[in-house]
C-alpha cells in the first residue's frame, strides 16, 4: 500500500516539473489525471472543481479508479467504450451518468484524452474533463411521450428504454441486470428521475467547453514536462511502427522505395503513422518529427484551401484522388507536389475502431495552418489507412528509370495495399 | 493412369479471366481503332500497337561463366514487380477493368500449424452458367472457336515479357510488336483476380498453343518469377483436367505476402545421388501435406531446373495425368502436384460435402490458398476442413508412387545428356527471399528437412 501511494505521489512529479501542481490548481474546471502505468489505473490528480462537484475530499479520490463515480444507472456500454479508448490510447467524448458522494446521479460530458510520452510513444497519463450537462427543466411532470421506446444511435438493445421526452436524445441504460422492469417502475416513481431520463446529448457549448478545458490542461502538462526534460504530447508520438499491426508490415513497407506516408483516418488529426525514407528525403524532416503529426504536415498558408478540401473529401468518401499541391519542406522551400491518395484496406473487413465519436472540430494549434472540420468518415471500417504518395513535379528519370511517374506512384500504392492486406490476414502472416 | 472408355466431363462455372470472354466480346475499342477494329491481342491489332516491353536477361548454361557478374552490376532499368506489374495493375483497377475489388474480399489465415489461407469471394463465379469441361484428356487440341487470349482487349494487356537478345535487362516503355514471326509473350490482367496483382502470362500468344507445358514456355514462366524478385509473387499453372478452364497456353501469377502452406511443408529428397547428375537439381517429396506432390529445386542454372520440371510435366502429359504447378521462391522452387479430383468428380467419387463448397482445387487451392464462395464455408473454415478438402484432390499413395517413379526415371535418363558443367548460379543478391525459400543446398546437406 505504501509503495502504491508512493508511486501515485511520484506519478506527477516524476514527469512534470514541481510547479505543475500550482499551474494545474489554477486551471478552472473539473478534471482528473490518471496514470495507466500504475496498477488499477488510479487517479493521481483531481481538480478543486472536480472535488467540489462530486463532494469528495482529495484524499478520498486520489489513488482510486474513476469507476468509483459510476453507479447502477451508468451505461455499461459507455463504460466499455471508455475502457476500449484507454486500451487503444485514444481520446473519447461521451455522456456519462456519474454519482456524487451522496449518491445523487447526474450527467456529465466526459472527455478524456491520452498524454503520450515523446520518449517511447506510449500513453503515460489520461486527462479527463467532466463537464456537467446543464439541462433544461426536464421533469417527469411534463413528459408527453413517457412510454416511448426506441434505441439510440449506438444500437442499444430494446430493453434500453426511452423515457421522458425532450428535444434531445434520451435513453435509459440497462438499469439493473436482474429485473429491469422493476427498475423501470422504480424509476418512474423516483423523484430523482435522473437515471430515468438518460439525457445523452450535451450541447455544442458544453462540448466546446470540454475541448477548451482539455487543451488548457494538455498545454500545462506539455509545458511542465518540457521543463522536466521529458516531453509529453497530446499527439501520439509514434516510435516507429508502433501503431502498425506488426513488424512484418514495417519490413515490407520499408522495401518500397518511393515517397509515401500512411495516415490513420480514425484519429481526429489523421496523423501520419508511417513515413518512408524517400518521404523524409524529399521533405527534409526526421522521422520523429513526422510520425504522429497531422497528415498535411507539408501544407502551409500558401496551400490552396480548395485543394485541401478536395483531399478531405477524398478521404471522407474513401475514394482515391490525384492532385497537384504546393507543399513546403522543413527548410520552408516550396515545391509542387504530385500526390496520389488512396484508401488501403485490411484483410478482415471487421470493425476495428469506433469512428463515430470523432465528429467535432479540431482545435487549431498555433503554427499549423487552418484545418477544416474533421470529415465524418463514411467509409467501410475495413479501410485501415490512407496512403499518400508524393513526387516532386519535374522529378522524372533522374535515376534512369523510364516508367511514367504516374505508373510508379500507382505501383507504390499497390505495394502498400498488398503489404497492409497481407499483414492483416492473421496470426501467421509474418512471413 | 488414364485409359477410359467414355468421355469424362464435369460441369463447372468457368472463371471469367477477361472482359472479352463473353459471347459478344467486350470493348468497343475507343477512338482510334487500328487493326481489326476491336483492339484485341490478335495479330491484326497487336502488330500495329505499342506495348511496354520488358526484356529479361537470359542465362544460358554456357553464358554464366562470364555473364554472372553483371547481375549485380546492372540495376534493373525498372522495378519489375512494383512499378511495371503492380503499377499497371493498379492503373487498370482505376480504369474499372476488374469485376470486383479484390482488396475488399475478406481473407484470413486459418489458425493452425500450416496457416491455410481462406478467402471469401462471393462474386467471382456469379453470373456465369456452368459449362461442360472434358477432364479425361490432359492434352486437347487448340480450338479456334472457343475463347482464347488473342480475343482479349489491348486494355487488359500490361506488357510484353521477352528474353533479351544480349545479356542485359531492358525496358522499353512503348514498343511495336514488329514482325509476324515475332510471337510475343503477353502479360495481361485476370479480371477475376484471386489476389492483388493477379495476371496471366501468355507465351507466344500468336502461336495459339493449347494448355500444354513445353520447355521454352516453362522457362519463360520461371524467368517471370525470377524477375519479380519477391518470394511472395508466385506463378502457377493448371493443366487440363486439373482445373484449367481455357485451352490456350497460359500461366497465372499473383502477389500475397503470406507463406503458402505447401511452402511450409517438410520435404524429403528422393532423387538418388547416384542417379542425380551434376546439374544440381534436387527432387523431393512433400511430407505431411494433404496433397502428395514433388518439389524441384536447385539446378546450376535456371535452364536446368526448368528442363527438369518441363520434362516431368511432358511425361505426365503423355501419360494423361492432370497436374498443377506452383513456382515459388523467385523461381527457385517448383511444386508439382499430380491430381485426380476432376476425374473423381466425373466418376461421382467425391463426397457431396466437398462438392457442395464448389471449390475448384486448382493450383492456388492446392498450395493452401482456398478461395471459398460461401460465407458459411469461410466462417467455419478450419485447418481440418482445408485438409479434408485437399485430401480429396491427392492421388492415392499407390498411384503417386507410380508417378514418382516414372518422373524419377525420366529425370535420370534425360539429365545425363542435357547438363553441361557450369559454374553454380549463386544466390545473387536478392536478400528479400532469404527467409522464405530454403535453399536447395541446405536441403541437400540435411537430406530431410523437417519443418
Amino acid at each position: 500500500m505504501e509503495s502504491q501511494l508512493e508511486l501515485i505521489e511520484q506519478s506527477i512529479i516524476s514527469r512534470y516539473s514541481n510547479r505543475v501542481y500550482e499551474a494545474l490548481d489554477e486551471l478552472p474546471g473539473n478534471f482528473t489525471i490518471t496514470d495507466p502505468c500504475i496498477y488499477g489505473h488510479p487517479i493521481v490528480f483531481a481538480s478543486h472543481g472536480f472535488l467540489e462537484m462530486f463532494g469528495y475530499s482529495k484524499e478520498e479520490v486520489v489513488g482510486r479508479n474513476g469507476k468509483m463515480f459510476q453507479g447502477q444507472g451508468t451505461c455499461r456500454r459507455t463504460v466499455m467504450e471508455i475502457r476500449e479508448a484507454i486500451r487503444a490510447e485514444r481520446a473519447i467524448q461521451v455522456s456519462l451518468l456519474n454519482y456524487r458522494k451522496d449518491e445523487t446521479p447526474f450527467w456529465i460530458l466526459f472527455h478524456m484524452s491520452p498524454v503520450f510520452s515523446e520518449e517511447h510513444g506510449r500513453a503515460i497519463n489520461f486527462v479527463a474533463v467532466q463537464v456537467p450537462i446543464i439541462r433544461k427543466p426536464l421533469h417527469p411532470k411534463h413528459n408527453h411521450g413517457r412510454h416511448q421506446f426506441c434505441s439510440c444511435e449506438d444500437g442499444f438493445k430494446s430493453r434500453d428504454i426511452l423515457l421522458g421526452s425532450c428535444r434531445r436524445e434520451v435513453c435509459t441504460k440497462p438499469l439493473v441486470e436482474s429485473s429491469h422492469e422493476a427498475a423501470f417502475e422504480a424509476v418512474l416513481d423516483s423523484d430523482r428521475g435522473v437515471e430515468a431520463e438518460q439525457l445523452c446529448e450535451a450541447s455544442e457549448l458544453e462540448k466546446q467547453k470540454a475541448i477548451t478545458s482539455i487543451n488548457n490542461i494538455l498545454s500545462v502538462l506539455t509545458r511542465y514536462s518540457a521543463l522536466r526534460g521529458k516531453s509529453v504530447s497530446e499527439r501520439r508520438c509514434h516510435v516507429e511502427g508502433q501503431s502498425l499491426p506488426n513488424s512484418a508490415l514495417v519490413t515490407s513497407l520499408g522495401r518500397i522505395e518511393q515517397s509515401f506516408i500512411l495516415i490513420d483516418p480514425y484519429l481526429p488529426s489523421m496523423p501520419i503513422v508511417y513515413a518512408s525514407e524517400a518521404f523524409l528525403k524529399l521533405t527534409g524532416y526526421d522521422r520523429h518529427e513526422v510520425l504522429g503529426r497531422k497528415h498535411r504536415l507539408l501544407s502551409n498558408s500558401c496551400t490552396d484551401s480548395s485543394t485541401l478540401l478536395q483531399i478531405n473529401e477524398s478521404i471522407r468518401n474513401a475514394k482515391p484522388c490525384k492532385l497537384r499541391i504546393l507543399d513546403q519542406r522543413k527548410d520552408m522551400t516550396s515545391f509542387w507536389n504530385l500526390i496520389h491518395i488512396s484508401p488501403v484496406r485490411n484483410a478482415s473487413g471487421k470493425v476495428i475502431l469506433i469512428i463515430s465519436r470523432w465528429n467535432f472540430p479540431i482545435p487549431r494549434r498555433e503554427g499549423e495552418p487552418q484545418h477544416i472540420l474533421f470529415p465524418i468518415p463514411n467509409f467501410s471500417p475495413s479501410v485501415t489507412y490512407f496512403v499518400e504518395v508524393h513526387m516532386e513535379e519535374g522529378y522524372v528519370n533522374q535515376d534512369g528509370r523510364m516508367l511514367s511517374p504516374e505508373i510508379r506512384q500507382l505501383g507504390t500504392i499497390a505495394a502498400v495495399k498488398v503489404a497492409v492486406r497481407s499483414a492483416t490476414m492473421g496470426p501467421c502472416s509474418s512471413g | 493412369m488414364g485409359g477410359f472408355e467414355r468421355t469424362l466431363t464435369i460441369r463447372k462455372v468457368p472463371t471469367v479471366v477477361s472482359n472479352y470472354q463473353g459471347e459478344e466480346g467486350g470493348g468497343d475499342g475507343g477512338s482510334e481503332n487500328l487493326g481489326c477494329g476491336r483492339n484485341c491481342l490478335g495479330k491484326c491489332c497487336l502488330l500495329v500497337s505499342k506495348l511496354p516491353l520488358y526484356a529479361f536477361k537470359k542465362e544460358h548454361g554456357d553464358m554464366s561463366e562470364n555473364g554472372m557478374a553483371n547481375s549485380t552490376d546492372q540495376r534493373p532499368p525498372v522495378s519489375f514487380l512494383h512499378d511495371l506489374l503492380l503499377g499497371q495493375w493498379e492503373d487498370r483497377m482505376r480504369r474499372g477493368l476488374f469485376r470486383y475489388d479484390v482488396t475488399q474480399c475478406e481473407t484470413k489465415v486459418i489458425p493452425g500449424r500450416y496457416g491455410f489461407i481462406a478467402q471469401l469471394n462471393e462474386g467471382r463465379h456469379l453470373k456465369k452458367r456452368p459449362t461442360e469441361f472434358r477432364v479425361d484428356q490432359v492434352l486437347q487440341p487448340f480450338d479456334d472457336n472457343k475463347f482464347n487470349f488473342t480475343k482479349v482487349g489491348l486494355d487488359e494487356a500490361l506488357f510484353r515479357f521477352e528474353p533479351s537478345s544480349d545479356n542485359m535487362t531492358h525496358y522499353f516503355p512503348s514498343a511495336f510488336v514488329t514482325s509476324e514471326s515475332d510471337s510475343p509473350n503477353i502479360v495481361a490482367i485476370n479480371v477475376s483476380p484471386i489476389e492483388y496483382g493477379h495476371v496471366l502470362l501468355i507465351p507466344r500468344i500468336f502461336d495459339c498453343m493449347p494448355q500444354r507445358i513445353d520447355h521454352a514456355s516453362f522457362l519463360a514462366a520461371l524467368h517471370f518469377a525470377k524477375e519479380a524478385a519477391d518470394p511472395f509473387f508466385r506463378v502457377g499453372y493448371n493443366s487440363l483436367g486439373a482445373f484449367a478452364t481455357i485451352n490456350h497456353l497460359h500461366f497465372q501469377a499473383y502477389y500475397i505476402q503470406v507463406p503458402f502452406p505447401a511452402e511450409k511443408a517438410p520435404i524429403r529428397v528422393i532423387s538418388k545421388p547416384k542417379v542425380m547428375p551434376h546439374n544440381g537439381v534436387v527432387i523431393s517429396e512433400l511430407l505431411k501435406y494433404p496433397v502428395r506432390g514433388l518439389v524441384f529445386e536447385g539446378g546450376n542454372t535456371i535452364q536446368v531446373l526448368s528442363d527438369a520440371v518441363a520434362s516431368s510435366c511432358i511425361h505426365l502429359q503423355s501419360a494423361n495425368v492432370p497436374f498443377n504447378l506452383l513456382i515459388s521462391g523467385c523461381g527457385k522452387r517448383v511444386f508439382l502436384f499430380p491430381q485426380c479430383f476432376a476425374e473423381k468428380q466425373a466418376l461421382g467419387q467425391v463426397s457431396p460435402e466437398v462438392l457442395d463448397t464448389q471449390v475448384n482445387p486448382a493450383v492456388w487451392e492446392i498450395s493452401g490458398h482456398m478461395v471459398l464462395k460461401r460465407r458459411e464455408d469461410f466462417d467455419k473454415a478450419s485447418e481440418d476442413y482445408a485438409w479434408r478438402l485437399l485430401s480429396e484432390v491427392s492421388l492415392s499413395e499407390e498411384r503417386f508412387e507410380e508417378v514418382k517413379l516414372a518422373i524419377l526415371e525420366a529425370f535420370g535418363s534425360k539429365e545425363v545428356c542435357t547438363h553441361r558443367a557450369s559454374i553454380k548460379e549463386g544466390e545473387e543478391n536478392e536478400e528479400a527471399y532469404q527467409e522464405s525459400c530454403e535453399s536447395a543446398q541446405l536441403q541437400l546437406k540435411n537430406c530431410i528437412v523437417l519443418q
